[in-house]
């Protein structure tokens, strides 16, 4: 399954993932559009990313939401409705909406975000 | 957490039609009219016009606001749109407050439900169609019900009402009458609307609705943009006739239908020979409403959504079973209503339990909202169901439910304890379009009214009228679509039957027998009375339920429990909906035929012919006047107020909910306040003053609802963790204040508790002065049946014999012992009778009513809802009564 790993020891709380991310997806460097998150924690940082569980696409109302073969859970913009209920489902809080955006959000595992890591605390799993 | 299902496997090919079959149904219409108009934005919740279509007639309209523009069209169609006024955003804000003022302008104090004039509006209110909230895609219908002859509201889901909004309209009426049968197009993305002739399509709501969906969508994809509203061929003939809303299910790839259901409002639609109306919409999304602040919406539906996902496994489970999950719950607490609100609980109740259905028919893992982004997700259904009787025996259907009040009406108030008999009756009673409430509430009375010996196996043409018969049960359905049989009366509900059981179903009197000319009464033999029939059988296909298994049910045991009770001589176990089958009658030619003025002043126990426009079925045998003892009897059980059937729940142990039922502007539902657990459970409500406060705030609160596009259920049917710590849990004020955000989001405006009710109440009390406009809407009219207050019968005081000898001991201080049950009951009635009479006055003074519950002028001025046709319908009734204000101010409504 494909997925990214990633391993908040390492991180120092730069912030380059989450810019990557809302560039390479939303063109602009905007931490409340990244579909990865780090916050400070205990003196450390904790990095808050999907894991590809699949848990959210049951519940999807516009059956926009699916697993694609190698294991990334992906939304359908197209097909959403923007209700929010993925996020609303995600208790461990890795699926986001922006008041911004039409659509939520969420990795598709792309790996941007592992190549701005300068602390190499992401990674791409297969 | 639930694995992940994109697709239910089904079997519904049958009724999905082919693309020829569906071409050439659409060559067979012919267009009447056509409409274009301009889109528009919606601004705070509001395109601010509505939709008129008139289907052909002649009526007045002189009374309605104009129509700003309109295209005619053959066979006298009329396509228009009028404008949606501040005054109506302001008295009125939408949905049920919209449909009560189109109709208020539609018809007159003598509007019956089928003249051309009344109208079917269907508005879905400024919330709906947002995405990110649960139950935000009501509409709310309205119509003069065949029912009560009243202004009726029925809220419903389904995406017909965010589809018509997004199209660009507030509101759609539906006025006068056809004389072909018709279905209306709505095209949001193209902006057109037609009327067409639609000879060849089904009028069942499960094959119509596949039909349309199928012609009307571009194509698969598009099948999700479509949304019809239809009823079906029992609306035809009786007056329970709903309506369903569709919506397309992709998982199961069928369509799905939810019903307005009570009140009767599919016949109104059926009599117009409206088939259906279909909206298309593509392009739903997040900001379709057009919200002034998109981020208060957000943030409270994703709030909620957490709650669901993470509570509800632990509260209700209606991502599960819906609002069954309640059925053994209400069994718990003796509320759940058996044998014609006879009793509250019944042994074999774990067999209709949301544990069975679960596991034994209800589709798990699916999420069933009626609308996007509905969390809670109760609109459950049970896939790949195999019909037993009827048009569609054999066909595997997609049934919509079981809600709990289909278990409650169509299973232990007809005694009924298999589950697939009430998904039978469930089935049908939608695609056949009626009320699975009204069904099982009218039911019951007829099958008390048979069993207490008021009527016999003749009448009903051997049709076996005694509790639990499955087959019975359906094919009182089935003859509501032939138009013929005891059923068509048992359609026309339970005012209607008295009246007809009084007209015809007397005994004829010794001194008149020679008159039937030597014919027996009686043809055939009655095999109930006195005869006992077990109850609890097992049926075969639970035999292996776990489900049951948990409960510890055994059949066995639940027989030697009920030997001897009041239980024991009810239900029946055949294999057939009849039991005996009487000929139909030659007329007898020395028995006369009179007017139907005529009846009145007829004897009792004379037999006679007459003609019954209401019900024009007959088995040929002369009627024969009940006699006035028999009518009184039928008063004290016959379930209605208003003209309409109680909603299941049994409410006499509940003081305030006697009042939530009877005191229901539109009849006794329970959808303006359910305060059972509060008052009897919780005794939160103690005084009459608690309980006046909570059927006034719970009915302004409800009624909030109705008016802006939401469903009720989200408000409590998940419970907040912290809710226990509130000031006033049972009001879930963590919710509402969602509710508050969510109406800020959309419109701007920041409401508190008081201008939410002060926004309600102005509809509320509107209504009270329509239903007086209609002739209703006195104290009178709020009086219950006498069941509703307490045991009526030896039977079921014997039943709760403790309960009530202690209520008799300490609430009215007499000494049971050494009365008999008949003296015990005559006392504790008057004593509830009483209660009752003191919460009526209690209510009608919060209310700001009289005592006669006219609603006083001070009360309109002080809602600003002084507009002088309201005025001018409670004047000659406050004068009369002496509550018209005498003061210098108050001039100006004399010459109103």
């Amino acid at each position: 399954m494909k997925k990214l790993v990633a391993n908040s020891s390492k991180c120092t709380g730069c912030g380059a993932c989450e810019i990557a991310c809302s560039k390479a997806f939303y063109k602009e460097e905007n931490r409340e559009k990244s579909a990865i998150r780090v916050t400070a924690n205990d003196g450390g940082y904790n990095i808050s990313v999907c894991d590809q569980c699949g848990d959210c696409i049951w519940m999807c109302s516009a059956v926009a939401l699916s697993q694609a073969p190698n294991g990334v859970v992906r939304l359908n913009k197209k097909s959403c409705v923007g209700c929010l209920i993925c996020v609303g489902e995600c208790l461990r809080n890795f699926f986001f909406y922006n008041n911004d955006l039409p659509t939520p959000f969420k990795c598709s595992a792309c790996g941007i975000c592992a190549k701005a890591c300068p602390a190499d605390a992401l990674s791409i799993s297969e | 957490m639930p694995e992940n299902v994109l697709k239910v496997e089904t079997e519904y090919s049958d009724h999905i039609p082919s693309r020829e079959e569906i071409a050439a149904m659409k060559a067979k219409h012919r267009v009447l009219a056509t409409y274009s108009y301009e889109p528009s934005t919606i601004e705070r919740g509001y395109n601010s016009r509505s939709l008129y279509i008139s289907v052909g007639g002649d009526y007045d309209t002189s009374e309605q606001d104009p129509l700003t523009s309109s295209a005619k069209g053959d066979n006298g169609v009329v396509i228009g749109e009028k404008a949606v006024t501040d005054l109506m955003k302001d008295k009125f804000t939408g949905g049920k407050g919209f449909d009560l003022y189109h109709l208020w302008k539609s018809v007159k104090e003598d509007t019956h439900w089928n003249a051309p004039e009344n109208n079917v509006v269907i508005s879905p209110g400024p919330l709906a169609g947002i995405t990110q909230y649960a139950g935000t895609g009501k509409s709310i219908v309205c119509s003069i019900s065949p029912l009560t002859g009243l202004p009726f509201d029925s809220n419903v889901g389904g995406f017909f009402g965010p589809f018509l909004k997004f199209s660009g309209f507030d509101a759609l009426e539906l006025q006068g009458k056809s004389d072909e049968e018709l279905i209306i197009f709505i095209d949001g993305n193209a902006h057109t609307i037609s009327v067409e002739t639609a000879p060849d399509e089904s009028i069942d709501s499960h094959i119509l609705c596949e039909q349309l969906t199928e012609m009307y969508a571009e194509n698969e994809a598009d099948k999700m943009n479509i949304s019809v509203v239809a009823s079906g061929r029992a609306a035809e003939h009786s007056y329970i006739g709903c309506l369903n809303f569709s919506f397309f299910d992709k998982r199961r790839n069928c369509v799905r239908i939810k019903q307005a259901g009570r009140g009767g409002i599919g016949a109104v639609f059926r009599h117009k020979k409206i088939k259906a109306v279909v909206a298309r919409y593509r392009g739903v999304h997040g900001d379709s409403n057009n919200p002034v602040n998109k981020k208060l919406i957000n943030d409270a539906g994703v709030r909620f959504h957490k709650q669901m996902a993470q509570l509800d496994t632990k509260q209700n489970n209606m991502r599960k079973i819906g609002t069954a999950n309640i059925i053994e719950v209400m069994d718990r607490y003796d509320l759940l209503p058996t044998h014609n609100f006879q009793y509250g609980a019944h042994p074999e109740t774990p067999k209709i339990s949301s544990k069975v259905y679960i596991e034994k028919y209800v589709t798990q893992n699916v999420p069933d909202g009626c609308w996007y982004g509905c969390s809670m997700s109760c609109a459950k259904a049970a896939d790949n169901f195999e019909l037993r009787t009827g048009a569609y025996k054999g066909s595997k259907v997609c049934v919509d439910g079981p809600e709990y009040e289909n278990a409650g009406g169509l299973g232990s108030n007809v005694g009924c304890f298999d589950p697939h008999w009430i998904l039978e009756a469930n089935f049908y009673c939608d695609t056949y379009g009626v009320d699975t409430i009204s069904h099982g509430t009218m039911t019951a009375f007829a099958q008390e009214c048979y069993q207490r010996g008021l009527y016999n196996l003749d009448d009903t043409e051997g049709l076996d009228m005694r509790w639990g018969n499955g087959y019975a049960l359906n094919e009182l359905m089935h003859q509501m679509v032939a138009g013929d049989g005891f059923g068509v009366i048992v359609g026309k509900g339970v005012r209607q039957q008295k009246r007809i059981f009084a007209e015809r179903f007397g005994k004829v009197a010794p001194e008149y027998e020679h008159m039937l000319e030597g014919q027996a009464w009686q043809s055939v033999e009655e095999p109930i009375i006195d005869k006992p029939i077990p109850t609890a059988h097992f049926n075969k296909h639970l035999v292996d339920c776990e489900a049951l298994k948990d409960f510890g049910y055994d059949d066995e045991k639940v027989l030697n429990e009920i030997k001897g009770t009041s239980l024991e001589n009810a239900g029946a176990n055949n294999d057939s909906a009849f039991i005996a089958h009487p000929k139909r009658w030659e007329k007898i030619p020395g028995i006369p035929t009179i007017s139907r003025e005529e009846i009145a002043d007829w004897p009792a126990g004379k037999p006679y012919y007459s003609d019954d426009p209401v019900c024009p079925y007959t088995n040929g045998r002369p009627w024969v006047k009940m006699t006035p003892e028999q009518v009184a009897e039928m008063e004290e059980f016959g379930m209605e107020n208003k003209g309409l059937e109680y909603s299941e729940y049994l409410m006499k142990e509940s003081l305030a909910q006697q009042g939530g039922y009877a005191l229901c502007n539109k009849g006794p539902q329970h959808d303006e306040a359910w305060l059972i657990f509060m008052d009897m459970v919780n005794n939160q409500i103690p005084t009459f003053e608690d309980k006046a406060e909570a059927l006034h705030y719970f009915p302004m609160f409800r009624t909030w609802f109705g008016l802006l596009g939401l469903c009720k259920l989200p408000w409590n049917d998940v419970t907040p963790v912290n809710n226990k710590n509130e000031a006033e849990p049972h009001k879930f004020p963590e919710h509402v204040q969602n509710y508050f955000d969510i109406y800020e989001g959309v419109t701007g405006f920041k409401h508190n508790e008081a201008s939410m009710v002060r926004q309600s109440e102005r509809v509320y009390t509107f209504q009270r002065v329509f239903i007086l406009r209609m002739g209703s809407g006195m104290r009178e009219h709020d009086m219950p049946p006498t069941r509703s207050l307490g045991p009526i019968s030896a039977r079921e005081y014997l039943s709760r014999e403790e309960r009530y000898d202690e209520q008799l001991l300490e609430k009215i201080g007499v000494n049971p012992a050494d009365m008999s049950t008949e003296k015990k009951i005559e006392v504790i009635m008057d004593y509830r009778k009483d209660q009752f009479r003191q919460l009526v006055d209690a209510v009608y003074k919060r209310r700001g009513w009289t005592p006669n519950g006219i609603v006083k002028l001070e009360k309109l001025i002080e809602l600003e809802m002084d507009l002088p046709e309201l005025v001018r319908i409670v004047r000659p009734h406050l004068k009369a009564e002496g509550y018209w204000p005498s003061g210098t101010e108050f001039a100006k409504y004399d010459s109103m």
